[in-house]
């Protein structure tokens, strides 16, 4: 069974992390996803940086800025990741832009991806449309699970169709932003994930955007199978050890 | 009508809208409305009266003699120079403001490379009374200052983009940033035929006023309104649509899009897109880019801001790809070189984008008597900078 699929049967109140392959340094990748499972993350996603994130905020830029420059390319994360699944057991998503996967080829992606062991893709600027037709075949066959977002203003008709297209979660913004804003949760907040919490969609949700702590994670946990943290844990291991940022980091959810 | 858009937003295997979700409504509302709204003939009578009395337009198709003696070939040379604001952009922002307002937008957004863009927004954001921001790359905002000022005299916000190589595609980075978060109330007006279905298409739509008036001008001073050439340079290539919209169909013009060699295709300080880039995915469409092998986006380099971009939009992609359009490129030693010829044999300081344009005719081979149509898209006051250093005047 899909390893997102048996999660979210299994827990509640979800943690998952985001943080950018090759960043603080190039070989930094698998360490941070065996430190992460250690210190009770739920599930990852790896980003694979690209030059023109326009979904980004200022912090996952220069993550990938750096980790570009460092050398990072899809080529080399799919070597780093080759012993991802020796120790780290959770479900594992890689997160970027649809040009890199383009050009590494949408067929070898999924393949590589199902070797070293990955469960499943979010890849924002990719449009359902051009999923159903080009990417849900291979997808699908290799066992991958494909997210897709919505936001506040993503009409209900819309809302079900992705609710059909994908079987893995559904990604829901807080709010329409670039990453790394602040999540502030007043009454329209509340009455979208409300209104999505009522739709009984068959798949499970997850929140994202804006969750940097303990209150705001449990806010999002009322409304959702759980949250995605990405700016402030990228933040986090900015500098200094990656064990010790991560662990220190996770207590603030896991204490 | 084969090189236009279909009704899934793509030109041949180019176009479609690859924006994130945040995105959606935006474009969607834009989608699904632009058509309707720009063939109202409330909007159209608007539309054409302040191309008539604001922009002073239809410009001139000007035969320019001493260029036509030089080479051999009646070279027409349609004025957009002469348009306010100095350029062709003014015609995509008179067109998207007016849009704007039907759509109840209260706050305007764009990007600007050369700054053309920019002041054109700012100008018709003044004109209708509407807040306004412009992204403008930290590299752009110090060569072309003068439009810089342009810009705040007119009231406009000018936020310099630092990402990238700070210049035209972190620009448009940032001015999408913007309107992911503020998804209500602005519009973005995108300044060249890029972008994610429907923009190419409006955009194309706004400028393709250029060769409409073209081949009425063709019809009067020669009696043709097919041309054997019609030439235009190209960065994300809304003059060149605007020049080529209404001769797509007329098989038997030659149409020729000057992209920027910049120091020379191989030098890696280029913009050349068609000869250096692969297919690809773009500030929202599939198109032709500069790009690595890994995908990642690749640094352009030309003399001429206005071209320096490592795309083309995704319709000149297919004109491209279907040999339709024939894309060559010019260095910018060239295109300078072009630039004071025609100022000494014609009395016309071009811009430098489009010197690229004029600078390819020195390379075309005539047998004499062609019709040749150059789309002069700007004039040069913005660029007597770089002018003076390479002349040393």
């Amino acid at each position: 069974m899909n390893r997102i699929k048996q999660l979210f049967e299994e827990k509640k109140n979800i943690l998952s992390i985001y943080y950018t392959a090759g960043f603080p340094n190039i070989g930094d990748t698998i360490q941070i996803a065996e430190a992460l499972e250690k210190s009770g993350a739920d599930m990852l996603e790896i980003g694979f940086p690209y030059s023109d994130p326009v979904a980004d905020g200022p912090v996952i830029q220069a993550s990938s800025k750096k980790s570009l420059d460092q050398g990072m390319n899809l080529k080399l994360l799919f070597e780093q990741l080759k012993d991802l699944r020796k120790n780290v057991t959770i479900p594992v998503l890689l997160m970027g832009y649809v040009n890199p996967v383009l050009q590494f080829g949408v067929e070898n992606f999924c393949k590589a991806c199902a070797e070293v062991g990955v469960d499943g893709c979010i890849v924002p600027d990719l449009p359902m449309v051009e999923y159903e037709e080009f990417y849900k075949g291979c997808f699908e066959e290799h066992n991958l699970s494909n997210v897709f977002l919505i936001t506040p203003q993503t009409a209900d008709e819309r809302i079900h169709k992705i609710d059909g297209l994908t079987n893995g979660f559904i990604y829901l913004l807080s709010s329409s932003a670039t990453t790394g804003k602040n999540l502030e949760v007043g009454d329209t907040t509340e009455n979208y994930f409300s209104r999505i919490k009522n739709m009984n969609l068959k798949n499970p949700t997850m929140i994202g955007f804006g969750i940097s702590d303990k209150q705001t994670f449990d806010k999002a946990c009322s409304y959702a199978n759980g949250a995605i943290i990405g700016t402030a844990f990228v933040k986090a291991i900015e500098n200094g050890d990656i064990e010790e940022n991560v662990s220190e980091f996770m207590k603030k959810f896991k204490g | 009508m084969k090189y236009k858009v279909n009704e899934k937003g793509y030109y041949g295997d180019f176009g479609g809208a690859y924006i994130p979700e945040m995105l959606y409504p935006n474009v969607e509302e834009l989608r699904q409305n632009y058509l309707k709204i720009i063939d109202d003939a409330d909007f159209q009578k608007e539309f054409h009266q302040l191309m008539k009395d604001y922009v002073g337009r239809p410009s001139p198709l000007y035969l320019a003699n001493r260029l036509s003696a030089r080479y051999g070939a009646n070279i027409f040379l349609k004025r957009e120079d002469l348009n306010h604001t100095g350029a062709h952009k003014i015609n995509n922002t008179i067109g998207q403001i007016l849009l704007a307002e039907k759509l109840g937008k209260k706050r305007i957004i764009a990007e600007t490379g050369a700054g053309q863009h920019g002041v054109a927004t700012a100008t018709v954001c003044a004109l209708r009374n509407l807040e306004c921001v412009i992204y403008m790359g930290e590299v752009d905002i110090e060569r072309q200052a003068p439009n810089v000022a342009r810009m705040k005299m007119l009231g406009a916000k000018v936020v310099p983009a630092s990402s990238g190589s700070k210049t035209l595609k972190d620009a448009t980075n940032e001015a999408m940033r913007d309107w992911i978060n503020n998804p209500v109330d602005t519009h973005y007006i995108i300044g060249s035929v890029v972008g994610p279905h429907p923009y190419p298409d409006m955009v194309a739509i706004f400028q393709s006023i250029i060769s409409e008036e073209t081949k009425k001008q063709l019809i009067e001073q020669t009696g043709n309104d097919q041309p054997d050439y019609v030439l235009a340079c190209v960065g994300g290539g809304s003059n060149a649509m605007g020049m080529f919209y209404h001769f797509m169909d007329d098989e038997n013009v030659k149409l020729i899009a000057v992209e920027a060699a910049g120091k020379g295709v191989s030098s890696g300080f280029s913009a050349a897109t068609t000869y250096l880039g692969k297919e690809g995915v773009l500030h929202g469409s599939r198109s032709i880019l500069m790009q690595t092998d890994d995908g990642q986006v690749v640094e352009p380099h030309s003399v001429s801001a206005g071209l320096d971009y490592p795309g083309i939009g995704p319709q000149h992609a297919h004109l491209f790809k279907t040999g339709r359009g024939k894309y060559v490129s010019i260095t910018d030693e060239e295109s300078l070189d072009a630039g004071l010829l025609l100022t000494q044999l014609e009395g016309i300081i071009p811009a430098i984008e489009s010197a690229h344009a004029l600078a390819y005719l020195e390379k075309m081979e005539f047998k004499g008597g062609e019709n040749v149509v150059v789309c002069l898209s700007g004039r040069g006051d913005k660029d007597l900078d770089t002018y003076i250093k390479y002349f040393k005047l």
